[in-house]
């Protein structure tokens, strides 16, 4: 799409679970627009819906009403396989539990969401080889998951974010698992790959100081939106 | 996602728990195994019956009482006479083209020695007829028969366990209480399904029939100058033995269709042979089946993981299915190897005949394939069907 859409962008986003027969209403009509470029926290206590509208925003869940678009496409008009497909070339993810593969070795963990697209594997590795130089790993490539620190899978996990040069990173409380300083090292790969590529990165935190990262920080509290320290104009 | 790539995903999972893997494999190498085995020896069967058959000749015609559709279907009491011989002789134009039988088993005893043995009562044409072979002394001739004379020609076996180191010929067996002195010994007959065919004494036809207290003979067989005109002749047999006895059928078949009826014969007892491996194969199949669910609950975090990377439903579930059939396909392989030994071993070292025939491997292997798809379809489905959402949560 043109450079011009916004990132994100949720009107009246509301998403219901229907649990034990009781419906569940996670997220009650949201309106939020991330531009391209933006660094945000999305922040908030556990189950005030944060990590549901970053679901939706991921296209790993649509909502039940209301529209999002991803990078200008409309989320509720894809099917299935376009979906993967947008997940696939648009957006990034980063888990807080960071979700490698643990028999797999760094560089192949990375090469996974290219192998998704058919690129073909020299070339994979090749790509793959240099998402992990840029977080700083160029000499971890053969090592499996449990021979590194939670702070290098981590970054192993934003190199695979970012493999394939999304247009948006998300970020589900990336720190979650980790020490302050490795923390804050982390962070400083997230932001330095904002400003750097111009990925649009939203953040999802309960912790103040990573949030304090963010140029831009919205608070989510019983599935709507509380408060938006910086709405783009 | 590529084949190749899935096939290497599939490789890595199936390495990562080499014991479960192995044991899934050993439910689908036990049910090839006995699918080729037991095929293997219904074919042995084929062609051991089918080679007998085909030995005696294309243009032997075996004339029986009633409607035959496979062999040893005669009634128990046959209007054929003894001189139904000279009857056909003119039918075919040749006496000695016709040959008799009338048999029954009985007790054979020489001094100490007893053997059971078919007791035939036959005619002198029967070497010519049946190509049959005198090793030592020789076949007794139609004056034998016409003056009832009590003379045997014993078969191999029969021989060596009455007379063992000792010349037969001219010595006295016992039948029923009646002497007979040795006047000829078979040529070894070989076995069939490790049943020995040497095991028969062929004495006068007239003889037999008072030994046996019969008046009947069981069956005439015919051997044409040539196959052609091979079917107007058993029609003019099947006539003229119809116009003599009226109201009585008859049949007289050629070997060709006596290996047909047996061919289908055997082909079904290889078919029913096939389908009872086929079931362990199944159950096998079912083990592939319950051990992927497994696999695909253990891997869940994976699946939504790969979905959330951009895995579309089919690369997972074709990455499923990979890891199934190569399960199965892998087992088949193994299973066509030991089997296909098996039945070697079996062909050399047991009575029961075996031979593995081209197709039993390549329906084999199809057939596991087919099983890997078949059972690992549904859990494959399952995966490809997870929510990324649900299935990145679970711990």
């Amino acid at each position: 799409m043109s450079a011009a859409a916004p990132a994100f962008e949720a009107i009246g986003v509301t998403r219901t679970y229907r649990m034990d027969g009781v419906s569940v209403h996670a997220l009650r009509g949201v309106d939020l627009r991330i531009d391209p470029g933006e660094l945000v926290a999305i922040i908030g206590p556990s189950g005030s819906g944060k990590s549901t509208l970053m679901n939706v925003l991921g296209c790993l869940d649509r909502p039940t009403e209301g529209t999002v678009r991803v990078d200008g496409h409309d989320v509720s008009r894809l099917s299935d396989t376009e979906l993967a497909r947008l997940r696939n070339r648009t957006i990034g993810f980063v888990f807080q539990s960071f979700q490698l593969l643990q028999r797999t070795t760094a560089v192949d963990n990375v090469a996974l969401p290219l192998v998704y697209r058919g690129v073909r594997r020299p070339e994979r590795k090749r790509m793959a080889r240099e998402a992990l130089e840029a977080v700083g790993l160029g000499h971890r490539l053969q090592h499996r998951p449990s021979q590194l620190s939670g702070g290098e899978q981590q970054r192993v996990a934003i190199a695979r974010a970012l493999v394939g040069g999304p247009r948006v990173l998300l970020a589900d409380e990336p720190t979650g698992n980790l020490d302050t300083g490795t923390s804050e090292d982390v962070m400083g790969i997230i932001e330095r790959l904002n400003v750097e590529l111009g990925v649009a990165v939203v953040l999802v935190t309960h912790e103040a100081s990573v949030a304090a990262h963010a140029r831009r920080q919205v608070a989510v509290r019983d599935g709507l939106i509380e408060h938006d320290s910086g709405p783009p104009s | 996602m590529r084949a190749a790539e899935a096939f290497r995903v599939a490789l890595d999972a199936l390495r990562a728990n080499r014991l479960r893997s192995l044991l899934t494999m050993i439910g689908v190498i036990i049910g090839v195994w006995a699918v080729v085995v037991l095929v293997a020896i219904g074919q042995g069967a084929r062609e051991e019956v089918e080679s007998e058959v085909a030995g005696l000749g294309a243009n032997l015609i075996f004339v029986v009482p009633g409607e035959v559709s496979a062999i040893g279907a005669a009634p128990a009491t046959s209007p054929l006479q003894l001189d139904d011989v000279d009857l056909l002789g003119r039918v075919t134009g040749n006496r000695q083209s016709v040959a008799v039988l009338v048999s029954s088993g009985a007790s054979v005893r020489a001094g100490s020695g007893e053997v059971f043995a078919t007791v035939s009562g036959t005619n002198e044409n029967t070497p010519l007829v049946f190509d049959r072979e005198v090793a030592r002394g020789e076949y007794f001739r139609g004056t034998d028969v016409d003056t009832r004379r009590r003379v045997a020609v014993l078969g191999s076996t029969v021989a060596q366990t009455l007379f063992p180191g000792v010349e037969p010929l001219g010595r006295q067996v016992t039948v029923n209480g009646v002497r007979f002195r040795v006047i000829g010994v078979f040529a070894d007959q070989g076995t069939t399904f490790g049943v020995d065919r040497n095991l028969e004494v062929h004495v006068p036809v007239t003889t037999a029939q008072r030994l046996f207290d019969v008046r009947r003979v069981d069956a005439l067989a015919v051997k044409a100058p040539s196959t052609e005109g091979i079917e107007d002749l058993q029609e003019r047999i099947v006539d003229t033995l119809e116009a003599r006895y009226e109201g009585q059928t008859f049949s007289a078949v050629t070997q060709t269709q006596i290996l047909g009826t047996v061919g289908r014969i055997l082909n079904l007892l290889t078919l029913i042979l096939a389908a009872i491996a086929g079931i362990s194969l199944l159950v096998g199949g079912v083990g592939v089946s319950n051990i992927m669910l497994v696999s695909v609950r253990e891997r869940t975090r994976e699946i939504g993981l790969r979905k959330a990377l951009g895995a579309r439903q089919r690369d997972v579930l074709l990455q499923f299915l990979t890891e199934a059939v190569l399960l199965t396909t892998i087992g088949g392989v193994l299973g066509i190897g030991l089997g296909v030994g098996t039945a070697l071993l079996v062909e050399r070292y047991s009575p029961l005949p075996a031979s593995v025939v081209w197709w039993s491997p390549v329906l084999a292997f199809a057939v596991s394939v087919g099983v890997g798809v078949f059972f690992g379809v549904a859990p494959a489905r399952r995966a490809g069907r997870l929510d990324p959402v649900v299935a990145l949560r679970t711990e």
